[in-house]
């Protein structure tokens, strides 16, 4: 088989699945439409390893190549195409692999909704549209994956449409990502505009450098640069796929979905395709230091901003939203820092880690019958051991343990922000180092009142109805069961526990083993394109990504992992020793929490300014452009207009013939003067 | 010497006369009808001097037909204007509006 | 000025007064017989041009058919005259505006030298002893027989409209529809009617009685 049509098969065996699973779903039943779309992703799950080992050992070479001609306009032509590079392999294992282990898991925990076949259909689907993003060898593939998954989040979020406030989630998830995508298309426009009249990546790229001082002028008289002004119109793309704030707005919210896709599409894989496009257009970004430092700022606010909110969450699910927001800042810092393959590399491990932490939250909310609300659980390490064990594992892997995978990609972020020359990095530098100690804190928060502790699903069942109508901090109040008064929680079935398993081992040892070859090595040489010399940021984290092991030693005598200890001491402190502390510090620092607890009312300012304003936009069209000018002047004005004429008109048609022979006659003079002019003014 | 143009003017003076019937007469019908046969004679003034003066007698076959219609239009005009006047007891062309809006 | 030309101009104001008294009468009547004058007058002139069959056929159709309609119908009709002038030289000025200039243009046109009008000159003087009418008659029923035909239905069915739309149904006529008695049935002329046999009452009987009392 060649390599064209392997790929080919990788891209497509999870669509056939979905076909099958989506259409016939309700003839071929349950069983059959999560085998068949298990077996499809499995497919391309193999391949993809195959593929990655095969650039591992270099037996690999880069596929670039158009598969299809999909249309031409005029001088353009639009192919589907793939380009399989180190890159791509990294991304296709990490996607099929969490997508498989999630299909594996969704088995158990949708084993009773009636939208089972669908549920199966839309993953599948999502994992087809994934591949065909990071496969694609031009912009437009590119966009056509990028719309397309965020179709398919648009589709799971709504994925119990009968919620209304899951059909207010996806609709804002789709809203907000239409902000960045507007960004996008504007970026891609101006790609096709400039570089050379080619969507290719390897035209653009070609292109790129004799564009370097190329300026253009969008406002009259401001001069601007053009790789800037494409690049951060590119980045605002991946601001609104990857939740970087200001457009951080929906990850949260995206909750609503079910949990096996918060896992696989809002934390693993989807929200990283904006890391995984700057990545990507890593030599466009090289050359324009105001981009990195947009990129930068942006992944620093997101990183350490998002990690307070998740402080002050008693959802379960957004508690880990929240932490995949401040990682995916992380890595936007990294990509800021010029230091794409640790981006690239803390993708991969976050993919696991998260994954697992969101499979193992929903395994604690299947234990709990479908209560998401941590003050409602405690002690479940003694009912739920192996959810126990792997969230222990993933959690510890987040918050940066040495020799955890978290540990080394997050260490290799801080180094490269710290030794980045750009005029961010200051700041961003803070932003990562406060950051570690954050997410410490609220891990483990999340960890301690979720295992250990009391057991107050007893007690709290008074407590847990008062808060029932508090929508926007438990989305699922109003249909959520939770255990009845003599439930105990249980473990979850095989298929829940096993997908957990699977991905605490890469959760645990993959930063180990792959930051040698990713960071350090030259896996991604002729990829991923850094400038050295400008941009020094890589250059520290290379240098100890050559020995793990002594990375992982030397960390104990560093900030970042004091940092990470003294927070999770202060959690335990705090929620094992003396729970009392947090509620008189939230009591005297009320506008604070209050602060936090309202998401720093960026909802509220959304709501207000973008809400309101396109309402208040929306009306004055109505009633100027709609009721006034269209209604009001051209419908009812043209009929008015005809009307009045007619009016007018009327009194010429008086009914009497002598008045139509008198106007007959002076038009038969008229007439006559008309065409013998030339005769009667000689 | 009588040339073509001496009819042609008479015709024409003749014309104008029966479109200042047509204005002045516009509530009579059968004065109407009376100023269109003056009309309709202005015509065929042109056809027959043109006849004569080109020898030819097509002019004259027209004059024919002419007058065979404008025979059959008075016939027909005037059984209206009687059953017209046998209706509504008027022939004031003013009256005759039930067709108005 | 030949002997032509006077009877030319003399009969050309005959024509124009004749033709503006039809106009303007106040009388209908009088204006149907100033028609009448007119009609001669221009026959008089379609004799100067040697057409002599129309001349006498406007004489004979117009004069003796159509004007005899017009004075026919005029004179059934009781028309208040009165009514109908009303504002009657209201319109004078733009009507007489019209007319002048539809005149001055007429002529200014005939007259022009594009108009070329002198280049008309009159044809050989025909024969004396040449028929007009057989020669009409030849072009009639040779060349424009179709046409002739058509205007004979034209007339037919001016004819039939003419009677058509003036024919009233007259309350006291005898007419007698011959299909409709030939399509009568039993049932259209008897009807069967049960009758119950009654014997005649005690007072009713007596009534009787006394009236033959």
């Amino acid at each position: 088989m060649d390599m064209k049509s392997l790929y080919l098969l990788i891209a497509l065996s999870p669509l056939v699945g979905s076909v099958i699973a989506g259409l016939f779903g309700w003839a071929i039943g349950r069983r059959a439409a999560h085998v068949v779309t298990i077996l499809g992703v499995a497919v391309s799950a193999v391949l993809s390893i195959g593929v990655l080992k095969g650039f591992l050992d270099g037996s690999t070479q880069v596929f670039n190549a158009p598969v299809y001609t999909w249309l031409t306009v005029g001088g353009f032509e639009f192919s589907v195409g793939f380009l399989v590079d180190s890159l791509t392999a990294m991304m296709l294992v990490v996607v099929t692999s969490v997508s498989l282990m999630v299909h594996i898991y969704t088995i158990g925990y949708m084993h009773e909704d009636p939208g089972y076949q669908r549920f199966f259909s839309y993953i599948s689907l999502f994992t087809f549209s994934m591949l065909m993003l990071v496969m694609s060898n031009n912009f437009i593939q590119l966009f056509f994956g990028w719309e397309a998954v965020g179709l398919v989040s648009y589709l799971l979020i709504g994925f119990w449409f009968k919620r209304p406030t899951a059909i207010f989630a996806n609709l804002k998830a789709f809203l907000v990502n239409r902000v960045g995508d507007f960004g996008f298309l504007l970026g891609i426009g101006l790609v096709l505009a400039y570089f050379g009249g080619s969507l290719n990546y390897s035209d653009v790229f070609a292109a790129a450098p004799a564009l370097a001082s190329k300026t253009i002028q969008i406002i009259p008289g401001v001069e601007w640069s053009l790789l800037t002004v494409t690049c951060i119109l590119l980045f605002i793309g991946a601001m609104g796929k990857s939740a970087q704030f200001p457009l951080h707005v929906w990850l949260p919210d995206s909750m609503e979905g079910p949990t096996p896709i918060s896992a696989l599409i809002h934390a693993a894989t989807m929200v990283t395709a904006g890391i995984f496009m700057v990545s990507r257009m890593s030599p466009l970004f090289e050359m324009s230091d105001t981009a990195l430092n947009v990129v930068m700022v942006a992944g620093s606010i997101t990183a350490l901003f998002m990690g307070f909110l998740g402080v002050v969450q008693n959802d379960i699910k957004r508690v880990v939203a929240y932490s995949t927001l401040s990682q995916l800042g992380y890595m936007t810092v990294a990509l800021g820092a010029s230091a794409y393959s640790v981006a690239m590399f803390h993708v991969m491990t976050h993919a696991f880690f998260k994954a697992l932490l969101f499979l193992g939250a929903g395994s604690v909310i299947m234990g709990m019958h479908h209560d998401q609300d941590m003050r409602n659980m405690g002690g479940l390490r003694k009912y739920m051991p192996i959810t126990w064990i792997t969230s222990l594992l993933g959690s510890l892997a987040l918050i940066g343990t040495p020799f955890f995978s978290g540990f080394y990609s997050k260490d290799s972020i801080i180094l490269a922000v710290e030794s980045s020359n750009l005029s961010a990095s200051g700041f961003a530098y803070f932003a990562v180092i406060a950051g570690v100690f954050v997410t410490a804190f609220y891990s483990f928060r999340m960890y301690f009142l979720v295992f250990h502790g009391k057991e107050r699903w007893m007690e709290n069942h008074a407590h847990h109805e008062h808060h029932g109508d508090h929508d926007d901090e438990e989305p699922s109040g109003d249909h959520h069961h939770g255990l009845g008064p003599n439930d105990k929680p249980h473990e979850s079935p095989w298929v829940v526990t096993l997908p957990l398993a699977l991905l605490a081992i890469p959760s645990v040892l993959i930063g180990f083993f792959a930051i040698h070859p990713l960071v350090g090595g030259e896996f991604f040489n002729g990829v991923i394109f850094t400038n050295l010399e400008a941009h020094p940021g890589l250059e520290a984290a290379m240098h100890h990504a050559h020995d793990a092991m002594a990375m992982g030693l030397h960390a104990f005598v560093t900030l970042p992992f004091w940092l990470a200890a003294a927070g999770v001491a202060l959690a335990w402190f705090f929620y094992m020793k003396a729970p009392h502390i947090p509620a008189a510090i939230k009591q005297k620092f009320s506008g604070v929490h209050t602060l936090l607890e309202n998401k720093y009312y960026m909802d509220e300012l959304y709501f207000a300014v973008f809400a309101k304003g396109s309402r208040a936009l929306g009306t004055f069209f109505w009633k100027v452009g709609d009721m006034l000018l269209i209604d009001g002047l051209l419908v009812n004005g043209s009929a008015r207009l005809v009307g009045s004429v007619s009016r007018a008109v009327r009194k010429l048609q008086t009914g009497f013939i002598y008045s139509y022979a008198a106007v007959m006659i002076i038009g038969v003079l008229v007439l006559m003067t008309y065409w013998f002019k030339p005769l009667i003014l000689r | 010497m009588l040339s073509l143009t001496h009819f042609l003017v008479l015709a024409g003076i003749l014309f104008a006369i029966s479109v200042l019937g047509i204005f002045l007469n516009r509530k009579n019908l059968i004065i109407l009808l009376m100023a269109i046969e003056l009309m309709l004679l202005a015509v065929n003034y042109n056809f027959i001097a043109f006849s004569h003066y080109l020898s030819d007698t097509a002019g004259q076959i027209f004059v024919f037909f002419i007058l065979t219609v404008a025979a059959a239009e008075s016939a027909i005009g005037l059984a209206i204007l009687v059953v017209l006047f046998r209706k509504l007891d008027t022939i004031n062309v003013e009256d005759l509006g039930s067709l108005k809006g | 000025m030949s002997f032509q030309a006077v009877v030319f101009y003399v009969l050309s104001l005959i024509l124009i007064v004749a033709a503006f008294r039809v106009v303007t009468a106040k009388n209908p009547v009088h204006a149907a017989l100033y028609l009448v004058l007119a009609f001669f007058t221009a026959s008089g002139h379609w004799l100067l041009l040697q057409a002599e069959f129309l001349a006498i056929a406007l004489v004979l159709v117009y004069v003796g058919a159509v004007m005899v309609l017009f004075l026919f119908v005029v004179m059934m009709l009781d028309i208040n005259i009165e009514k109908l002038r009303e504002g009657f030289w209201q319109h004078f000025p733009l009507a007489g505006t019209v007319a002048l200039v539809m005149v001055a243009e007429m002529v200014l046109i005939l007259s022009s030298p594009e108009a070329n009008l002198a280049g008309f000159q009159a044809g050989p003087a025909v024969a004396a002893d040449a028929s007009n009418v057989r020669e009409l008659g030849r072009q009639l029923y040779t060349v424009y027989l179709l046409p002739f035909e058509a205007a004979a239905v034209v007339l037919l069915v001016a004819m039939v409209a003419a009677i058509g739309i003036t024919m009233r149904k007259r309350a006291d006529s005898k007419y007698i529809n011959p299909a409709e008695q030939v399509r009568v049935r039993r049932n259209d002329r008897v009807r069967m009617v049960q009758v119950q046999a009654v014997k005649p009452e005690a007072d009713s009987a007596s009534d009787i009685n006394e009236q033959q009392a």
